[in-house]
This record gives structure tokens, sequence and C-alpha cells, in this order.
């Protein structure tokens, strides 16, 4: 498992630095007294080609220190999936909506990511803290969404 | 010296002001609660309170951010000890130790001897930033783009290789950081740069939608189904279980001041931050114990040295960050990014240039440990309370933080949207074991080192021999070949021996 997780690191490491050294060719790499706007691209390019070659080639050190500390679990979908619900709702809803409906919806779909927490507690926290954000946020630091869009402003 | 003195004077003037001294306390008490709760990081609360700090004066910012960094350190010690949870890095080695007392009902000393280590620790590490940062800057300020370019590069060498994790992922993070800090204008050539048609890119990625995606939204995607609670019993903590006895004072004294010279040797060299301070004072504290077997028994040793090493590692980090412009670790690197947002140009000018901020910092390091250790007495107990807040209530709110705290960084949707992909790609980083710090800094160096590479080869009309040429930078040049000549010896001879007992590394 560990070294099947090295040889992806690597890959994904050396896959961005070609992209950066194809990139970085198209916007002119010039020479090392009148650089081009391409030459620390390329340069960094290279650099993370070799680096993920090694990676995989290279056994990588075990983590040391606290074993909690760098315990990685198996991903979890379930949160993944409520949190990244919430800033789409978000980003979704504070311009068409307004605030108050970003805010719990934002809330209210990321506090399901949790397997224990229910759908009324999700929704009483949800209205705590749009309360509290529309507060903070509208009154106080005058983001400039509205509150409930062609409602209250 | 003198100057020194005249300069506190002028500090304590700048961090006394009423509007300095309020954001003081605001930092470290918001800091002191971050620490305690677990599943809440440093880095994450500096970057969500970072765009609200815009409007307020640069003085006022710094003082608050600084005072999270730090007041951070007295919370999370409390995490460790009462619960036995790491969840605050440098605080993770104390739990050895500071747990295992708090099961013989001694856990009010362990948290007494606690800020006894933080405030002697703290003391250590600020004055030696006073009698130092000056000092460092006078030399700095005669260099040329190849030293600074040369001093950079084994800044960004050290901070990747020696902080945890693989040496080899830590400077591929490194270059990862700085191949963003590149996206956007050009400023050289007006060029567009990895903007992808976005316009939204052109003056490049927000720092505070980087750091929040790769350490909130990634922390909360790790923490959500894996931080549960246990319940703190066995403990009281009123004013006189705090109190260490005199026997415990005649223990845990040594072990504070060794403690205390760890962490401030560690502040000096970029990348072992207060973490990697604590881990070797509780290595050392065991090895030259007489009674090495009371380790991990509850050794009021193994509480005061790291604590002591953490707090003086803590102030000594703003060393570099001051007196070079060069950050140590992460959460510098975002503090200079606020300085930068705030347009003051970090270096070795700025202790001379900005006498507010250099001095006033200083002050209120002092004010503002003084505060927390005074804090702490009655409010450990709140503390405490406050632990029992499920983090399933804790993380949405903060969710809802991170995105209206991006998106207010400069009023654009796009920014929070960003967020989430780094969010997302810095989670798949995290299973890929990377380890994502080394990110900020090279974002926050890039530029610099970039603009001052492209100088020096203008200068030397394309002779790359001119970092040699000049001693000062043929050093700096010199020890980042040692150091890399070093983690490809130790590779090598992993390679030739791979088994190895990871408990080695702890004994």
């Amino acid at each position: 498992m560990m070294r099947h997780r090295d040889h992806y690191a690597g890959a994904l490491i050396a896959a961005i630095g070609a992209f950066a050294v194809v990139e970085g060719r198209s916007y002119g790499v010039g020479s090392l007294t009148a650089m081009g706007s391409g030459f620390f691209p390329v340069a960094l390019g290279v650099g993370m080609v070799v680096l993920g070659i090694a990676m995989a080639v290279v056994p990588q050190s075990a983590p040391t220190g606290h074993a909690n500390l760098h315990k990685v679990s198996a991903p979890d979908w379930r949160a993944a999936a409520a949190i990244a619900a919430g800033v789409v709702l978000f980003i979704a809803l504070a311009n068409s909506a307004g605030l108050a409906p970003a805010i719990f919806g934002c809330v209210f779909a990321s506090a399901l990511g949790t397997r224990t927490t229910t759908v009324k507690e999700a929704a009483l926290l949800s209205l705590g803290v749009t309360v509290f954000g529309v507060l903070l946020f509208r009154y106080g630091l005058q983001v400039p969404f509205p509150i409930l869009a062609g409602v209250i402003y | 010296m003198e100057g020194s003195f005249a300069g506190l004077a002028h500090g304590f003037d700048v961090a006394l002001a009423w509007h300095n001294l309020i954001w003081c306390f605001v930092g470290v008490v918001v800091g002191n609660m971050v620490g305690v709760l677990p599943g809440m990081g440093v880095l994450s609360t500096i970057s969500i309170l970072l765009p609200l700090t815009f409007s307020m004066q640069p003085v006022a910012a710094l003082l608050m951010l600084s005072g999270i960094y730090y007041g951070a350190q007295y919370g999370g010690a409390i995490c460790s000890i009462l619960l036995n949870l790491p969840c605050h890095p440098p605080h993770a080695v104390t739990c050895l130790d500071g747990y295992p007392m708090t099961k013989q009902g001694r856990g009010g000393v362990a948290l007494g001897i606690t800020m006894l280590a933080a405030i002697i620790g703290a003391a250590f590490g600020i004055g030696q930033m006073m009698v130092l940062a000056p000092y460092i800057a006078s030399i700095a300020f005669k260099f040329g783009p190849q030293e600074i370019c040369a001093l950079m590069l084994l800044g960004l060498l050290a901070g990747s290789t020696l902080a945890k994790g693989s040496p080899i992922k830590g400077i591929s993070m490194t270059l990862f950081g700085i191949l963003l800090s590149l996206a956007g204008t050009d400023i050289n050539t007006g060029n567009e740069r990895f903007t992808f048609g976005y316009a939204e890119l052109s003056d490049g990625f927000e720092l505070v939608a980087i750091s929040l995606g790769l350490f909130g939204i990634a922390e909360f995607l790790k923490s959500v189904n894996s931080v549960s609670l246990a319940g703190v019993k066995n403990v009281r903590l009123g004013f006189r279980d705090l109190r260490p006895s005199r026997a415990d004072l005649r223990q845990g004294l040594p072990p504070i001041l060794r403690g205390t010279v760890i962490g401030s040797l560690c502040s000096l060299i970029p990348g072992t931050g207060p973490t990697i301070a604590s881990f070797i004072a509780y290595a050392m504290e065991k090895k030259i114990s007489r009674t090495p077997e009371r380790f991990g028994y509850g050794a009021i040793e193994g509480v005061a040295s790291p604590e002591a090493s953490t707090h003086s590692a803590v102030q000594g980090d703003f060393i570099p960050t001051m007196s070079l412009g060069i950050p140590g670790d992460a959460v510098m690197a975002l503090l200079l990014g606020a300085l930068m947002i705030h347009g003051i140009q970090p270096g070795p000018r700025l202790i001379i240039e900005q006498p507010d901020i250099f001095w006033g910092l200083i002050a209120s390091f002092w004010i503002g440990n003084i505060i927390l250790v005074v804090l702490n007495v009655p409010l450990i107990g709140i503390w405490v309370k406050l632990l029992m807040v499920p983090y399933r209530y804790l993380y949405p709110t903060a969710l809802f933080f991170v995105c209206i705290g991006v998106f207010a960084t400069r009023n654009e949707m796009f920014d929070v949207a960003a967020t989430l992909g780094f969010g997302a790609f810095g989670y798949l980083l995290l299973q890929l074991g990377f380890e994502p710090a080394p990110i900020l800094l090279g974002f926050v160096l890039g530029p610099r080192l970039e603009e001052n590479f492209r100088r020096a080869l203008l200068l030397s009309r394309g002779s790359m021999e001119t970092f040699i040429d000049r001693p000062i930078s043929a050093v700096f040049i010199g020890i980042s070949v040692l150091l890399l000549a070093a983690q490809v010896y130790a590779a090598v001879r992993k390679m030739r021996a791979p088994v190895k007992l990871p408990e080695e590394a702890f004994d």
C-alpha cells in the first residue's frame, strides 16, 4: 500500500511538472541574461518531473513522531460530498437568493457530513448560525449581499 | 543593546495604545480558544480572520494575528494534558506524560507547570528576538539579489526538508507552491501566466483561498468523522490545584530551562519550528534522566521540557521572518503574506523603516504572554467546558466562516470556488502522504525569488557563477548543498538497510 501510494504521489508531481514545462514553453523561455516569462515555470516543471520520478524510485521515510498525528484514514465520501455541497450551495445562493439562504444551505448541507447528526439538529444549528451570521456580516461588516433577495435587503 | 531598550520603550507605547491593546487581547483569547478546540488549526484560524483585518491598521492586524499563534500554544497543552488528544502538533508529545498525570489526578499540577514553562520559554524567546533580529537585519542590509536568492534557496530547502515527512515530497510541495505563485500577470513582461482565460486570475491566486483550502477544508475532511471526544474526568482545576508543590518545582525547573534553550536553538534554523523542538526536548530529557523508566507514566519533566521548548521556539520563529523576510514555516508565511497585503515590504529594512510594527510586536508579545498566563488560571474551567462542544457542530459553522472570509478578501466568488478546489486537492495530497505546509512557503516567497533571480543574472550577464563568486552567497549555497547531501546520504543508507523500527526515532 505504502509503495503504491508513493507511485501515485510521484505520478501526480511529475504530471504537474510536465504540464508546467509544456505551458511554460509557450510563454517564451528566453536566455539566462534575458529571461522570458516561461523560464521559471519550465525550470520548476523540470524539477518537479525529476522529483516525481525520484519519489517513485526512492523509498520514502516512514513518518516519525506521535502515531495519531500522521494517521490518514480512508477517504470519507459522505463527509467530502457534504462539505463540497456546503461550499457549492454558498456560492450558488449568495448572489441569487441572498445571504440568509446561503448561510443556511452551507451549514445545513455540511452538517449532514457526519453519521451522528440528525436532520433536525442540522436545521437548528443552521438556523442559529444564520441569525448570527446575518447580524455579524450584513449589519456588522456590511457584506454586499441582500439578506433575502427581493424581500429583505 | 541600548538600541533594543529604546526600541522596546517605543514598542510599549505602540502596543499599549488602546486599539492595539484590544486587538492583541482579542488575538490571544481567540488563539487560546482555538488551541483548545480539537480539529481547529492555527493556520485556518489566521486565514479566516485575515480578511477581517484588511480594514484595520497594519500594526493592530499583525499583533492580533500573531497573538492567535502564540495564544494557541497555551490552549494546545490543555487539550493534550486533559484529553490525550494530540490535536495541536507542537503539543503532541506532551500527551505522553501529561495525560498519565491527569489519570493520577495531577492534571492541575501538569497545567500549572506548563504555564510556568510557557512564561519562561516565551520570555527567553522574546529576549532572543530583541537582541538577534536587529543584528541579523543589520547584516542582511547589504545583501544584493544574489545573496537574497541564495538565502531564499536555503530557507526553502530547510523549510521543506527538515520538517516532518519525506524530504523529496517536501521539496516537491515547495516547488508546487512557487509554481502557484507564478499564476497571474508577470510583472517583468506583462504576460499572463497560468490564468487559463480567467480574468479573476490575472492578479494570481489569493493567499487566503490557498491556505483555507489546504488547511481549512482539507482539515475538516480529515477530522469530520474521526474526532471524537472522551469526557474530562478526575480533574480539579481550582487555583490551588494548579499550583505545583515545592518538590514539583525542584523537579520541573531544570527541564524547563533545558527545554527553553533547545527551543530557542531550533527556532533559529528555518524549518525546525516548535513541533520538532518539542520532540527533541522530550527525547533529550528522557536520555539524560536517571530514571528514564518513569517517562510515559506521568514524569513531570516530560511535560515541562517540551512545553518550554515549544514556547521559546514559537517566539523565536519570528526572528527570520522579521529580520530577513524569510518565513520558517507556514504560519510565518501567512503572517508575512498579511504584512504584504497591508502594503509592507518584508525584509531587513522592516525593523528600521517600520519600528512601530517590529517593536510594537515585541512589546505585544510581553503583554500577550502575561495576559495569557493571568487569563488561563480563571478560564481553564471554561476551556474545559468548551472541549465538550462536539466537533460536528463546530465544523459546519467554521465552513461558513471560511466561505464568507474568502469571499470578503476581494468580494470575488471565484475565490470561494478556488478554495473548494484547493481543499479537494489538499485532501488528495494528504492521502498520498504529502505534507502541504511547504506550499505556503513557496507561494509567499515565489515572486521575490523569481524577481531576484532575474535581477542577479541580469547583473552578471547570464553567468550562474555570480552565486558562488560572492562570499556570503557562496556560504548560503554551500550550506544548501550540504543539506541536500545529508538528505541523499540518509536516503541511500536507508535503501541499504530498509528494515528499521519506527520507535527508533523516539528513543
